[in-house]
């Protein structure tokens, strides 16, 4: 029987204020301390049909955990969550909540939905200070061996649920630190670094082995994973990592950067903390950014974390159209980014040492809806305008990196690059081989990542647990 | 890790370290690269595979010391190791048999050209070395480059050592003397390539050039590396190093190695103290 209706708002969140976090790489959002999350834990009305659970990819049975919390059984909170999610504190932090397990609770028909998220990051944050892990199922061992290609939250999923049902998992990370996105993608100020380090040291705990440094294509190829080193199923997991620049004048200048090299400075190799550490990146002092999704996001407030008297987001389409969450945006604005929506670059310019000094801009107007629903930016002629920039950051999008598709052959990727899969069970046409994540959907979301990661598990399984085939 | 297996001095500021990477070793091939960092505050830096022996698991790197992590590498002895080694990276050299190559090594750039030369060698072709040096005591690999190739040019820009010049110079004297190339390879400081390929653009004599941008991962990710070659941005890393050099904006890619001039005088100038008490 649900209960009654309580507080029709959801208890706000603390957060660092705007004029101090600026200007640090310190985290925004700061969380809920145990009493505030019980008031917003009360607050779910315990439904009959749940709606919210299948707004979440990874199938969280949220109604219970929120109940555990609402009753202060955080460990039993942190059992329920982890049941499901193996990276409750970034899912916390990072999920689009709004449109998946939030957009679906019953109480936002009328009044604010349950915080969801938040109270995954307080249960997740609460276990990690008192030291609870996560732990296996002690499934006996199959000798079976499973090679994971990227270490980002697809990959992360499936090496943590082949693990529990006992398969010998190693995961194949490109760099030299696991986590993929969360590590080198999205800053310091909106998922801490040493997070991201303890949900992966909570997996190899489950006795999944990580090898960093090894570029699958290059160190080994696909083929050779089963040959050489005889594993018996492959997933790849590569994400969508290859930036986009457009074709305008003045791309190469220094100064002008993908939103994967800016923020890889700044996250992977620290260079915020330049001297102190080796990898330098440009402190620019006018920061232009282009694009509107939350990577651009991420990098324009590092232009202002790194000391930009001036940080623009230069969007095509207007406010509405933004792909960014809207947190982030209203972040962003607070702590002084200037939104110029509408408006596109055409040409940067560099001065006589081949230096970003100034962007020509056009103005855009919204016309006909083209194929993405969204209605297509077109240049209003006689419109353009010079920014003055020294940097210029591009988040216009990721394609698929050729490494992997140009050293297997007989793996089937589509137009643009992308590998085809199974939606259901991450299958690909190579036998053994499978694969989910931004590599199959183009960029998307750490959690339908983690959903498909989570789906390619069970299929691997399987798999694995089938009798082979005459003749294998 | 891996250990530093061996250290040996080349020349004033250059030296060769053997390393520990037994997969490297076995996989890589002429032409690519690895990513390698010192410590945990270190910066990853690219050097050319310049060996490999796989029956000890291990590769060289020869390293000139130009800035603060190249030297601070060359200051590492045998015992220590380094943190990171990823590899191989970038495509192998195209090596097509019996070709009849010419091999140009400047400075450095001589260490990469040892595995191409061989590499040539190994194929059944016919090799011509120039192997090129400002001065006497910088000339690296003679012996190993002599040893892989059918006849080997020494010059020093000053004339302290071999045919006195550029290798420009030799190369240009090579070709009135009736030598036939159906390729040259050049790898060096970008003044070099780029004069390279002035001499041999005129006579359409196809130049491979092997390039050293400013990287950061290796992987054709974060798009650093990126030149353009014909006009169309190219990512050195996953698409090269190796260009046809006739193609190469030069002058884009010597701007684009000034990018963070900077912050890398700033971080040699606060090397300097502690490799002092280092000593
Ligand atoms: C700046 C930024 C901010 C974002 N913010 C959010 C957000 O707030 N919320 C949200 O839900 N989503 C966000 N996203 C999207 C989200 O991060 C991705 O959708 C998600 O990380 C995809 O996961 P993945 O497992 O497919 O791959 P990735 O996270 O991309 O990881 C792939 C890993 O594979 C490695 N790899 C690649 N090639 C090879 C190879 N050949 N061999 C070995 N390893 C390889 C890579 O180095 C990388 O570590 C953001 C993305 C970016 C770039
Ligand atoms: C594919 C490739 C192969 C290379 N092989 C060798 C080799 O075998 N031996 C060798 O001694 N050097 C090699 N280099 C160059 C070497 O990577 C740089 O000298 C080194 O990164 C400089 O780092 P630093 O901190 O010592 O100097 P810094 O003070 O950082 O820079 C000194 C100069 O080196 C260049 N540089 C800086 N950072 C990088 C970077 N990440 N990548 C490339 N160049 C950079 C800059 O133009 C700068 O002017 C290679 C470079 C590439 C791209
Ligand atoms: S994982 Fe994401 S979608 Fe699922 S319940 Fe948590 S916040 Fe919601
Ligand atoms: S939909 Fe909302 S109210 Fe209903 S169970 Fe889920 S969280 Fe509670
Ligand atoms: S080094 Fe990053 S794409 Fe080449």
């Amino acid at each position: 029987m649900a209960k009654k209706i309580g507080k029709k708002t959801r208890t706000p969140m603390p957060c660092e204020d705007a004029a101090t976090r600026r200007r640090t790489f310190g985290e925004v959002a700061l969380g809920y301390p145990v009493d505030l999350a019980v008031e917003e834990a009360v607050r779910c009305i315990e439904c009959k049909n749940q709606p919210c659970i299948d707004g979440c990819p990874v199938e969280v049975d949220i109604p219970r955990f929120v109940q555990q919390v609402a009753v202060r059984d955080f460990e039993g909170a942190f059992r329920t969550l982890s049941e499901k999610n193996v990276l409750p504190a970034i899912c916390g932090r990072v999920c689009p909540q709004e449109e998946q397990c939030e957009a679906k609770c019953t109480l936002g028909v009328r009044f604010e939905p349950v915080a969801i998220g938040r109270l995954e990051r307080f249960v997740a944050d609460w276990a990690a200070s008192t030291g609870l892990t996560n732990t296996s199922n002690g499934h006996p061992p199959t000798g079976r061996k499973v090679a994971v290609v990227g270490s980002g939250p697809s990959g992360l999923t499936v090496a943590a649920d082949l693990a529990r049902l006992g398969h010998e998992v190693t995961v194949f990370e490109a760099l030299h630190k696991p986590g993929g996105v969360l590590m080198y993608g999205i800053p310091e100020f909106r998922l801490p670094k040493a997070i991201v380090e303890r949900e992966i040291g909570a997996l190899e705990a489950l006795g999944v082995e990580i090898k960093v440094n090894h570029v699958i294509g290059r160190t080994f190829t696909i083929d050779e994973l089963f040959v050489e080193l005889g594993f018996d199923a492959v997933f790849i997991g590569t994400g969508a990592g290859l930036p986009h620049f457009p074709n305008i004048p003045g791309i190469n200048l220094i100064g002008v950067y993908s939103a994967n090299e800016y923020l890889t400075r700044s996250n992977l190799m620290k260079a915020y903390r330049f001297p102190e550490v080796d990898t330098p990146v440009v402190r620019g002092r006018r920061v232009a950014v282009i694009g509107g999704g939350n990577t651009a996001m991420d990098a324009v407030r590092t232009a202002l974390r790194l000391g930009a008297e001036r940080a623009y987001l230069v969007y095509r389409r207007s406010r509405s159209e933004m792909p960014a969450r809207k947190e982030e945006i209203e972040h962003a604005e607070e702590e002084g980014v200037g939104i110029v929506l509408l408006t596109a670059p055409v040409e940067i310019i560099g001065d006589e040492r081949r230096r970003v000094k100034q962007m020509r801009c056009i103005r855009m107007e919204l016309g006909e809806p083209d194929a993405s629903g969204r209605r297509r930016p077109l240049p209003k002629p006689g419109s353009e305008f010079l920014l003055d920039v020294d940097t210029v950051v591009f988040a216009v999008g990721q394609g698929a990196n050729p490494l992997i598709r140009s050293t297997t052959p007989d793996l089937h990727t589509n137009q643009w690059g992308y590998i085809v899969a199974d939606p259901e069970t991450g299958a690909t046409e190579k036998r053994g081989v499978f694969a989910g994540g931004d590599i199959v959907t183009g960029g998307a979301t750490v959690i339908s990542a983690m959903g498909a990661g989570r789906r390619a598990a069970r299929a691997i399984d399987q798999y694995l647990s089938s009798p082979l085939p005459d003749g294998y | 890790m891996h250990p530093i297996l061996s250290r040996e001095v080349l020349a004033p500021d250059v030296v060769r370290l053997w390393v520990e990477a037994p997969t490297i070793a076995r996989k890589r091939r002429p032409g690519q690269f690895v990513i390698v960092r010192i410590s945990d505050a270190g910066e990853r830096i690219p050097l050319t595979i310049a060996d490999a022996d796989p029956d000890i698991g291990a590769i060289a790197l020869v390293v000139q010391g130009v800035g603060k992590t190249t030297r601070m590498l060359n200051a590492m002895e045998a015992g220590e190791a380094l943190l990171d080694v990823v590899g191989p990276l970038g495509r192998p050299t195209r090596i097509e048999p019996k070709q009849r190559v010419c091999c140009i090594g400047g400075g450095i750039g001589a260490a990469v050209v040892y595995p191409l030369a061989r590499g040539f060698k190994a194929a059944d072709g016919h090799v011509t070395a120039i192997v090129g040096a400002r001065t006497r005591a910088l000339v690296i690999l003679e012996h190993e480059i002599r040893h892989v190739s059918d006849r080997c040019v020494v010059s020093t820009d000053d004339g302290t050592y071999g045919r006195p010049g550029l290798v420009t110079d030799a190369l240009r004297a090579l070709i009135d003397a009736g030598a036939a190339f159906d390729e040259v390879v050049a790898v060096g400081p970008l003044p070099m390539m780029r004069a390279v390929c002035e001499v041999t653009r005129p006579i359409g004599l196809r130049t491979t050039v092997s390039l050293n941008p400013i990287m950061v991962d290796g992987t054709g990710m974060c798009g650093g590396c990126r030149v353009t070659v014909n006009g169309e941005p190219k990512f050195v890393c996953v698409d090269g190093p190796e260009f046809d050099g006739h193609r190469v904006d030069f002058a884009e890619l010597a701007a684009r190695l000034t990018a963070f001039r900077e912050q890398e005088i700033e971080a040699a100038a606060r090397y300097q103290p502690a490799a002092a008490t280092a000593r």
